[in-house]
């Protein structure tokens, strides 16, 4: 177990090294260089050398690449010249809104997702199994953008029921104190997770329902009840702790959409106003640290995985 | 004699040979016997041949002008001569609907099979070389898929001013990390079989085993992913449309039609101008979606029963 972590782990810091690497590269295919990318097509040739001196693109890529790796491990995800913001401020500014959003909205889905899952493999090709099952393929096909706007059409501009934006304040507790304009945001958002946890919920059941261990159960006399919520759903949730481990790059995408479409001011909609301004810093900040979130949730997964379940040794 | 009982026996006449069996049909032959049992699948391609032929086949039956705009008929209602009114530009909305279609699906299909190609030779490779190569390659893998993907496709959109063909490689970078991962699977458990180490006896290139013998027994699996693959790709474009960082006018695609018509959204009953495209969209990926479902159910030979 310990040979598996340290393994598990040093893989995790050399996916890291090369996504870092690649996050820099990116900035430099901006056509003319990143600075004349912040700088406009005015610029002056002086004014585009002086700024590359202070930022070290005039130096080979390794340098730059260590420097800046320096200054992250360090906490200094860099500065927005636009917004006239350090990254890490601009960032404690929104991650909590965001997160608050996403773990609404996952929390949600999961209350759906889960108990339908299992219900429709309990009830595998009855009537109602077929119309989740449309429901997810649903979920799948819709873009989160297009349900937003259809929920504003129906709920904010046909009848006032709740307002088309979601909650403008600036802090996570007056945000949760207007509940009614969280319900739009949230319901979008958990709905297009819904599809993913109930599909596999239903598959993680069905697979564990002809498994040996529920005939034993079956055989003892433990009622179907028991069968399926003590043995069967148990075994299926530890699936579904690694899928959301798996899941941080559909949350950030989501986040994106769902915020430019009710126009809430979390980290996806700076990250759209930065990635229409150029703002580099921005974009690699933000960047990095989605993605350490993402490698980190993976090597969560696959931990949590073998610690949930016994068979499960590296 | 029960249903069980017969079963039984009628497999047991297949084993010996008594009852006469046609002779030996191919994975695809018997791939399609299951699949055409899905309703909803036939459904669905029914649909894409339907779309298809909408996009590509309907313009020259309703003829419209998608190039020049025509601000007299500024958001013009749905009428015997815009069957579907007009958007902000003027642009007949059925038309456009239409135009946007070509450019939505030639990018889905176009980067499907770009990912697909290039993540199943990638990841049959990887499979196929194993030990420390095979550990490189999937760590890249690794790498890809733990980027953001909607993050690099908006900053790469706004890097590169997308045309359809720029589009179409930003999308295919990101899809192919899956297929690749997929595949390698597949190749590890089929790198060991008899006919594939004898080709490696008989002194055959590694290239050979793996375009001859890897890549086919694996079609299955890239065929369903090719499949979900457009589905994805379609959802991806109209992301990048909604974000107006598709492509640039006068064509567009389904997700910037959606995003010209949310403009209107406050200001009226344009529905139009969101309905025709979002339910277009939902409709394509659907259709895409249960084609891919019961590929995946025919290629699994365990529910081949014949």
């Amino acid at each position: 177990m310990v040979g598996f972590l340290i393994r598990r782990t040093g893989q995790a810091i050399f996916v890291l090294f090369l996504v870092t690497a690649a996050t820099l590269g990116l900035v430099h295919l901006f056509p003319g260089g990143p600075v004349r990318a912040l700088l406009g097509t005015r610029a002056t040739p002086y004014l585009i050398h002086y700024y590359e001196q202070l930022y070290g693109f005039d130096q080979p890529f390794y340098v730059q690449y260590i420097k800046w790796v320096g200054q992250l491990l360090r906490g200094n995800l860099g500065f927005s010249d636009k917004l006239n913001l350090s990254v890490t401020t601009l960032i404690a500014q929104d991650l909590p809104k965001t997160v608050i959003m996403v773990l609404l909205g996952t929390v949600v889905s999961l209350l759906f997702g889960i108990p339908l899952g299992v219900y429709q493999a309990v009830h595998r090709n009855s009537a109602a199994d077929y119309a989740l099952t449309g429901l997810s393929f649903l979920g799948y096909s819709t873009p989160t953008f297009f349900l937003g706007i259809v929920l504003v059409d129906w709920f904010a501009v046909d009848v006032h029921l709740f307002p088309p934006f979601a909650p403008q304040s600036s802090s996570v507790i007056s945000i949760l104190a207007q509940p009614r304009a969280l319900v739009l945001p949230v319901f979008t958002y958990a709905f297009l997770l819904y599809a993913l946890w109930s599909r596999y919920m239903r598959s993680s059941v069905l697979d564990n329902l002809v498994q040996d261990y529920v005939r034993t159960a079956r055989a003892k006399g433990a009622s179907e009840r028991r069968v399926v919520w003590g043995h069967v759903f148990r075994n299926s949730l530890v699936s579904i702790v690694t899928l959301l481990g798996l899941s941080i790059p559909t949350l950030v995408g989501g986040a994106i959409l769902l915020e430019v479409v009710f126009n809430y001011p979390g980290m996806g909609l700076a990250f759209y106003q930065a990635a229409l301004n150029n703002d580099f810093e921005v974009l690699l900040g933000f960047t990095v640290l989605a993605t350490v979130a993402t490698i980190a949730g993976n090597l969560a997964a696959d931990i949590g995985y073998a610690v949930l379940d016994p068979r499960v040794r590296y | 004699m029960t249903a069980s009982e017969s079963q039984v026996i009628a497999a047991t006449d297949a084993e010996l040979g008594i009852v006469p069996s046609s002779k030996p049909r191919g994975m695809l032959v018997r791939a399609w016997e299951v699949f055409a049992e899905n309703k909803l699948a036939l459904i669905g391609l029914g649909f894409i041949v339907f779309i298809f032929l909408f996009c590509f086949v309907g313009p020259h039956i309703y003829v419209t002008n998608q190039v020049n705009t025509d601000l007299t008929s500024f958001l013009c209602t749905p009428s015997g001569s815009h069957l579907l009114g007009c958007d902000d530009l003027g642009y007949d909305e059925l038309g456009r609907l239409m135009a946007g279609g070509q450019t939505s699906l030639e990018v889905g299909l176009a980067s499907a099979v770009v990912a697909v190609l290039v993540g199943t030779l990638y990841g049959a490779i990887s499979g196929f070389a194993g030990g420390f190569v095979d550990s490189i390659m999937m760590r890249i893998v690794d790498a890809g898929l733990s980027l953001p993907s909607l993050m690099v496709i908006i900053i790469l959109s706004v890097i590169f001013h997308p045309t359809p063909a720029v589009i179409i490689f930003i999308i295919a970078v990101f899809y192919w990390f899956g297929v690749a991962r997929l595949v390698r699977g597949e190749t590890l458990a089929l790198r060991n079989r008899e006919y594939v180490q004898a080709v490696r006896v008989i002194g055959g290139r590694p290239l050979r085993s793996v375009l001859r013998h890897i890549v086919p027994n694996a079609i299955g699996t890239i065929i369903v992913q090719a499949t979900f693959a457009v589905a994805d790709s379609i959802l991806t474009l109209s992301v990048l449309g909604f974000l107006t960082l598709g492509v640039a006018p006068p064509s567009t695609d389904w997700g910037t039609m959606l995003s010209g018509g949310l403009q209107y959204i406050q200001g009226g009953n344009y529905w139009w101008l969101i309905y025709p495209p979002g339910v277009t969209i939902i409709l394509t990926c659907i259709a895409f979606n249960f084609v891919g479902d019961a590929l995946r159910d025919a290629f699994e030979t365990r529910l081949q029963r014949r």
